[in-house]
């Protein structure tokens, strides 16, 4: 669960900016110590202890995990004080954004036993939190395949927010379709709900043919047409959505996929609730980035698409076909961000709503910057995007006393202070959002 | 630096007439952006420059066209979302679905101009859209894709709220501070992402993207708070803006009180005036341009690419804050959550419409504004939702963005689409 993206630049000689970075780094770390020795371990002493639940009511009994939060708070503060001594002192090295990582995850530990302890309840349910995270991943990681696919190939894919809200719309659509009582097709919910994933995908191919039709073939500005597609798609749900659905709500209640636990694995205490008793489209969407990572750097497929997108001219010189890769890495991408779509209506409540993926497809485009165009990247981003998410919702239970809005904003400034290049660096793919004229 | 426009409309210069045709000569394919003619380039670099657009056909047949076609293809979604075309197919259930696309289209013109009162509706809510949209234009001239309209509304809007009802000042006191609040709030909302750019190279698109997610999300809580929430409210409901702090209703002399056209129509006819005379007359415009055209160039000649990026999107920002005036203190008074309810994104649509120039987003701010309008009074009268506008909206700007397709279905000559206005966020 950890939210490191790989690293895969070579070592290099520091230059004056990163030697001031790792500075910044380093009093950031002595910061975070303070804070979290002022707000979390003062503030929690004479507050006793917290409670993390680490099974579900309905799981077989695992005993909670119960600590003194002003004492983990001192401890944490200590760790951040002497990371931040290590980095300004000597630097982490190649290791510094898993050092980062792991920073932030003890300061949120911090936070979390303070929050728990100064709520009157004193116990809080880490499992329910980390499987809300995964399940709120989902859309995310896969609107970031979708612009990672895209991007790779040099093609700027705005339009993930449309291609989701597309996806969700016909997908529950046509899973509703297949279940109404003189359908002349009936179908089982899994298998209506299975149908309707891919006539998301098929929606979401449609939708990026047109972006790469727009494009490769007319060069038009690719941030222009991902913009005309999102309203296009917003327009066209909510037209339909107020003039079928509402009026016919049998059309708007499609199957619902139901959790599957996965033999033995699902029974361990712990990891089975959080990761295999879940969703098949969560299954598939980490099937999905392993073989993606896979795919695009260990295939030839991979190695041409890449080639597209850093340097077209090198590519079609050695005969790789660039439009035609173009076309279809944009379409699968397309296919992808169709089944995120899928997750919010038969994925998840089975039911339409009006401009329901409300800004997910911008976290998704955050996220594959975040995960430096990578899959795994985009995976850990989307993870630590769902974990804002479900951290936003659990801690009104909580009653803290911080705006869960504030929490809902840590995606987009983590985004901003990325590409800003103020926390690691990211770099797209050298030809991105540039068309190609063959000559 | 031959600055040789006359009045609002640039007149036809003497170029254009060999432009058209060399710019769509048979066998040129599909080369409608016209991205590797190094001639055009050129040419395009001069008309950027001058801010003459000369090419007409380009200007007017394609957007007219292309509303057509939108509004046809809109017809056809009416039709194939209509259930009882369906299931009973047959000559009645279709002459039911022809005279109800009928009723929409005519409700749609009569609700945008055939009363006073809908003429009203139709510039009040232009006077909105004109101004946002040229929030959109300045960063387009620029070089610079300013998605973060929305945001900026928000941000603009939030700040002309406070001033209206944190205040007790006369109007000519108060009005004015409103304003200023408002564009203030929009400036800095816009102003972040272009220091982030000047400074650190990270790419607006992103950027704005991110700040209309934390803006929407800053409404959120600030509606929330004891400072903004209306007394007595559990819902997320601003306080309102005092009478002396709103634009006043222009035809408010005239007894009817249902006639809503303020002030802020004469705000945003001034401020496209004022962008007109910033972009093609003064010297910063000119540097504007010059960056949008080139800024390798524009820095080769001497101009500081950072401190222009800084103040084009501080620019841009402050006119989505007085678009976020216009409605807040022109209509609505008071904050709710999503207020600006899409406005930023249908002020892109409109800046490609309108050729990001103040005189084309002025005409196209009243086309999108009479097609809201006429959509509510659609909604009203007909089973047709208001949200086809988008649709229709969408195609607009797809078949102008893509003239090749317009010349694809009329057999006409067209010329070069809006091509690549931004450079992609790769280095």
């Amino acid at each position: 669960m950890t939210a490191v993206a790989p690293t895969i630049e070579l070592e290099e000689i520091r230059t004056p900016q990163e030697i001031k970075r790792s500075r910044y780094l380093g009093i950031t770390y002595i910061a975070m110590a303070i804070f979290v020795l002022w707000a979390f371990a003062f503030g929690s002493v004479g507050n006793g202890s917290a409670t993390f639940g680490l099974a579900r009511p309905t799981d077989p009994s695992f005993p909670d995990f119960t600590f003194n939060a002003a004492f983990v708070a001192f401890i944490v503060a200590a760790v951040l004080a002497s990371m931040g001594g290590v980095q300004l002192a000597r630097g982490f090295g190649k290791r510094s954004n898993l050092v980062l990582a792991f920073g932030f995850i003890l300061f949120t530990f911090a936070f979390l036993g303070w929050a728990t302890a100064q709520s009157g309840l004193g116990s809080f349910s880490m499992v329910g939190m980390f499987e809300t995270t995964i399940v709120r991943s989902v859309p995310i990681t896969l609107g970031a395949l979708a612009g990672v696919l895209c991007e790779r190939v040099a093609i700027i894919n705005i339009a993930i927010e449309g291609m989701l809200l597309g996806g969700a719309f016909v997908a529950v659509l046509v899973a509703s379709l297949l279940r109404t009582e003189d359908a002349s097709l009936y179908f089982g919910a899994p298998m209506a709900g299975w149908i309707g994933v891919a006539a998301a995908m098929a929606t979401g191919a449609v939708l990026s043919w047109v972006l790469a039709v727009f494009s490769v073939r007319y060069r038009v500005d690719q941030i222009i047409v991902g913009v005309v597609i999102n309203i296009f798609v917003l327009g066209l749900t909510s037209f339909l959505t107020v003039r079928l659905l509402v009026t016919n709500p049998d059309l708007n209640s499609g199957a619902i996929f139901k959790s599957v636990k996965i033999w033995v694995v699902g029974d361990i205490p712990v990891i089975g609730p959080i990761f295999f008793n879940q969703t098949a489209i969560v299954y598939l969407t980490f099937i999905l980035v392993a073989a993606l990572t896979f795919a695009l750097f260990r295939t030839r497929w991979g190695l041409r698409s890449r080639a597209v997108g850093e340097h077209p001219q090198a590519a079609d010189t050695v005969g790789v076909n660039v439009y035609r890769f173009r076309y279809l890495n944009v379409m699968m991408g397309g296919m992808v961000a169709g089944i995120g779509g899928a997750w919010f209506t038969v994925g998840t409540v089975g039911r339409f709503d009006e401009n329901m993926t409300n800004g997910k497809g911008f976290i998704g485009l955050a996220a594959m910057i975040f995960g430096r165009w990578h899959p795994v990247g985009a995976m850990s981003a989307g993870l630590v995007f769902g974990f804002a998410d479900a951290l936003r919702q659990k801690l009104g239970i909580l009653q803290t006393p911080i705006p869960s809005e504030f929490l809902g904003m840590l995606p987009f400034l983590a985004t901003i202070l990325v590409v800003a290049g103020l926390v690691g660096k990211a770099r797209p793919p050298a030809a991105d959002g540039q068309p190609y004229i063959k000559e | 630096m031959s600055d040789d426009t006359r009045g609002e409309v640039p007149q036809l210069p003497e170029p254009a007439d060999d432009n058209v045709p060399a710019e769509t000569l048979p066998g040129t394919g599909d080369g409608g952006s016209g991205g590797g003619d190094e001639q055009g380039n050129g040419r395009k670099f001069f008309e950027d420059l001058t801010g003459v657009n000369v090419d007409w056909r380009n200007a007017l047949l394609v957007p007219i066209l292309a509303i057509i076609t939108a509004l046809i293809a809109s017809a056809f979604v009416i039709l194939i979302s209509d259930l009882d075309v369906w299931s009973n197919f047959g000559t009645e259930s279709l002459s039911n679905a022809f005279s109800e696309i009928r009723r929409a289209f005519v409700a749609l013109f009569e609700g945008s101009l055939g009363s006073g009162r809908a003429l009203s509706e139709t510039l009040t809510n232009s006077s909105t859209l004109i101004l946002a949209g040229l929030s959109v234009a300045v960063g387009f001239r620029a070089g610079l894709f300013n998605i973060g309209t929305e945001g900026q509304i928000l941000a603009g809007g939030m700040a002309a709220v406070w001033a209206g009802f944190a205040f007790d000042f006369p109007v000519f006191i108060h009005l004015p501070l409103v304003i200023i609040a408002g564009a203030i709030g929009g400036a800095v909302w816009g102003g972040i992402p272009g220091l982030l750019r000047a400074k650190t190279g990270a790419h607006e698109v992103i950027t704005t993207i991110m700040m209309n997610q934390i803006a929407i999300l800053l409404v959120l809580y600030l509606l929330d708070t004891q400072l903004f929430q209306l007394a007595g409210r559990d819902d997320p409901v601003s306080k309102t803006i005092k009478e002396s702090g709103r634009l006043p209703r222009l035809v408010g002399f005239l007894d009817n009180s249902d006639y809503r056209v303020h002030a802020g129509l004469i705000l945003a006819l001034l401020a496209a005036a004022a962008v007109y005379w910033l972009l093609f007359r003064s010297t910063i415009g000119y540097e504007y341009r010059a960056v949008g055209a080139n800024p390798d160039a524009a820095r080769y000649g001497g101009m500081s690419v950072t401190r222009i990026y800084i103040s084009v999107m501080s620019v841009a920002g402050a006119l989505g804050g007085l678009a976020a005036v216009d409605l807040m203190s022109g209509v609505l008074h008071r904050a709710s959550p999503g207020f600006s309810g899409g406005l930023g994104f249908e002020a892109i649509a409109l800046a490609l419409l309108g050729r990001s120039h103040p005189g084309g987003v002025v005409v196209a701010g009243l086309l999108f504004g009479a097609l809201r309008t006429g959509g509510q009074e659609m909604q009203v009268a007909t089973d047709v939702p208001i949200d086809l506008i988008l649709v229709v909206q969408a195609l607009v700007v797809g078949f102008i963005a893509a003239p090749a397709l317009i010349r694809a279905i009329y057999r006409v000559r067209t010329g070069e689409g809006t091509g690549q206005v931004t450079r992609g966020w790769a280095t």
